[in-house]
């Protein structure tokens, strides 16, 4: 084990990343201040409870359990009883008898000892390290795994703190990186350093050369060191359990848009779920009535009990719901009890969709989902994936989110378009297109019966718009920097109607974002614009680096190797 | 940008898809053999299962046995045609790729956003001499596949570009 510190001395040097060389210059090493010790190229452990967490509370409820099931026995053992128990078979009894008992003990105190070592081994064995290119985790006993994520590749940070572990002052760290099952995570951490590592690890990830303005992240300095009688720490495991969920430090309070609580109720309710609930209702009730038999009840309760479990946790899991401007990306935060919060630096979002269902409009309710290129273990708010940016928000929540989101695309000048993408039906003015927006020919009313006047894009400098739908409305923006490729298509129905389809390739997650029924010359002409303006956009975007300045050629952008190493040697 | 203000497309009469580009690189014609290959044995299967239902007794059964034989007969005409329309053209910055004449489709990839390059070579493609190259982003959904290419072109295409996407690479 005492090797284990020498080793960071040797690695970096002996195992020079090839495929970074070109992104960070040797220098950057000696540039960056951070404001933990943790993000300094070292390996260090985690949390010292981390196996409790981890699994330990499963074992030590386990071990809970049986000793509360012998304590009959054991009251019977010492006091005297009349020793009748379960009987013939019994272990117990068997040990007795054979006078195993020594044995017996010697036995349980063995395995207990074997557990604790193995999670204590568990936690010496498992490091991590932070240096300038990548994050890095090695754990495992027997079989050992070896995890890392190039910094200029991070998708975002996760700080979750489920309900436990948050207790204790826990706090789990997922940085997350392209692909599925991709994620380094660090679990668990002291809360404090958690944030402080996310700021660090999105401040040598942003490529900056210079210690970063603004506050953000030097609350952690001293993480483990903290109070260590009894009474300060319990304070301070109040205190941070009580503390606001967006540290006020983090973000200009203007830049912040929070939610309330009322309309998140609302719009709970004002689901598919429960209009499904109430059919439910309604047909129970008519089929009781009818046939008169009461047991039908019977299966309407476990209904019940599920729904209300499900609106309840969807609300508990939104409320303190936050979205913040951090001077390292969007700030995502949400939770009562177990709470999450995750940052996604500039450039790591694919594509947005706004959309609103029916049961939203009278109340101008909208919903904001992004793809992303990493999945993220932990789900997100309202119990759905991490992709809803957005639960619930009114127009004004809307600009704003998207202002943060795409900051390059919402900008002054577009976001009337956008507006008009949201509310526009495309009829209520006069011309071809007035709206800013070509939309499907009227002879496409066969194939969009209702959406046929908003059924349409626009193109912006930066993005690509498609507008869909006039009952459940939506607007999927696509910016051209993130697009992958686009493709347009026509089968014979679409032939017949001289109309096509086109579907800009995004990486996969909730949004697909293609429109149908366009005319054919405006189908193709906007597969021109696309596909150019993808390329013209690569030149120039260098959000993967956002805070490195225009140092870099555009063509040494970092290289998009894969993006995850099991292995060192996997590099070979 | 440029698209809105397109004339009325009431006075260009294409229906169809249409590009100006006419100079594309087409498929080795020998790839016919293979979608041949692969439609026959395919629809054979299918034509028996289909007969299934003759075989346990229904009289008309033998209907969706034939109908099937038909579609897939049909379908077996069309493949030269099928194959002749598949094209790819290398443009400075993209590659642009169609295939498809009933169901056309066509697909603009910067080749800065290649993830990888995979040549794949089945049995009857093999023997002769063709393979199948897959141009893969970082979306599933690009479907970038142009077959009956032969080996030594695949190979060449393949080095061109990731010779091109190293020079224009982009974040994911």
């Amino acid at each position: 084990m005492s090797e284990q510190r020498d080793e960071p001395q040797g690695e970096p040097a002996s195992q020079p990343d090839p495929a970074t060389d070109t992104a960070t210059t040797p220098a950057a090493t000696h540039g960056i201040s951070t404001s933990t010790d943790l993000a300094d190229g070292e390996w260090h452990r985690l949390h010292p409870a981390t196996p409790l967490f981890r699994g330990g509370i499963a074992f030590i409820v386990v071990l809970g359990i049986v000793i509360s099931n012998f304590r009959d026995r054991a009251i019977d053992f010492f006091f005297g009883g009349d020793g009748d128990f379960a009987g013939e078979g019994d272990p117990i009894d068997f040990i007795v008898e054979q006078e195993l008992v020594l044995v017996a003990l010697l036995a349980l105190i063995g395995v207990l000892l074997l557990f604790i070592a193995g999670f204590w081994l568990s936690w010496r064995m498992h490091t991590f390290r932070i240096t300038d290119e990548v994050v890095e985790v090695r754990s495992g006993i027997l079989f050992r795994t070896n995890r890392k994520g190039r910094l200029d590749r991070i998708q975002g940070v996760n700080v979750g703190r489920p309900f436990i572990p948050r207790l204790f002052g826990a706090a789990k760290l997922e940085v997350s990186v392209a692909g599925n099952d991709a994620n380094v995570q660090l679990s668990y951490l002291h809360s404090r350093t958690a944030d402080a590592l996310r700021a660090d690890i999105l401040r040598l990830a942003s490529g900056a050369r210079r210690e970063a303005s603004g506050g953000a992240g030097t609350a952690g300095g001293a993480g483990s060191a903290g109070a260590h009688d009894l009474g300060g720490m319990l304070d301070e495991r109040v205190s941070e359990f009580l503390a606001p969920e967006l540290d006020p430090a983090l973000a200009e309070p203007e830049a912040v848009l929070r939610m309330n609580p009322g309309r998140l109720i609302g719009s709970t309710v004002l689901s598919e779920t429960t209009i499904v609930f109430v059919l439910l209702i309604i047909g129970l009730t008519v089929g009781i009535i009818v046939s008169g038999e009461l047991f039908l009840l019977v299966g309407f309760l476990p209904a019940l009990l599920g729904l209300g479990g499900y609106l309840v946790s969807r609300i508990t899991r939104s409320l303190r719901y936050s979205i913040a401007s951090t001077p390292d990306g969007v700030r995502v935060g949400f939770g009562l009890l177990s709470t999450t919060n995750e940052t996604l630096p500039p450039g790591r979002i694919h594509s947005v969709r706004v959309s609103q269902p029916l049961l939203w409009r009278p109340s101008g309710w909208w919903q904001i989902a992004v793809n992303r290129a990493s999945r993220s273990s932990q789900s997100g708010a309202a119990g759905q994936q991490q992709t809803t940016i957005l639960p619930v928000g009114n127009l004004d929540d809307v600009r704003t989110v998207l202002r943060l989101l795409l900051p390059d695309v919402a900008t002054d000048d577009v976001m009337p378009v956008l507006e008009r993408g949201l509310t526009s039906s495309g009829r209520d003015e006069e011309g071809a297109a007035p709206d800013g927006f070509v939309n499907s020919p009227p002879r496409a009313r066969i194939l969009r019966w209702f959406s046929q006047p908003r059924n349409g894009f626009a193109v912006s400098d930066g993005a690509v718009m498609l507008r869909r739908g006039a009952i459940w409305r939506d607007l999927a923006i696509v910016p051209f920097p993130r697009m992958q490729s686009v493709s347009v298509r026509q089968g014979p129905l679409l032939r017949s109607l001289r109309l096509a389809a086109i579907q800009v390739h995004t990486v996969a997650g909730p949004i697909t974002p293609s429109l149908g029924a366009l005319d054919v010359t405006q189908a193709m002409e906007l597969f021109d614009t696309v596909a150019g303006a993808a390329i013209r956009s690569a030149q120039t975007d260098r959000t993967h680096r956002w805070r490195s300045g225009s140092g870099e050629a555009p063509g040494e952008a970092a290289p998009a190797e894969p993006t995850i190493e099991r292995t060192p040697e996997a590099e070979a | 940008m440029s698209v809105q203000d397109q004339t009325d497309s009431a006075d260009t009469p294409a229906r169809r898809l249409e590009r100006a580009e006419t100079e594309w690189q087409r498929v080795s014609p020998k790839y016919i053999v293979v979608d041949v290959v692969g439609y026959v044995i395919f629809g054979a299967l299918m034509t028996a299962a289909a007969f299934v239902p003759f075989w346990v007794g229904w009289e008309f059964g033998w209907i969706l046995g034939v109908g099937m034989a038909v579609l897939f007969l049909l379908v077996i005409a069309f493949t030269p045609r099928r194959v002749r329309s598949i094209g790819y053209l290398l443009r400075e910055d993209d590659l642009l790729f169609r295939r498809g004449i009933m169901f056309q489709r066509f697909v603009a990839v910067p080749y800065g956003r290649m993830q990888l390059v995979d040549i794949t070579r089945g049995p009857v493609a093999r023997a002769l001499g063709l393979a199948e190259l897959k141009f893969v982003t970082a979306a599933a959904s690009s479907g970038v596949l142009i077959p009956g290419l032969p080996l030594e072109t695949a190979e060449q295409l393949r080095d061109h570009l990731v010779a091109v996407a190293e020079t224009r690479r982009a974040g994911l």
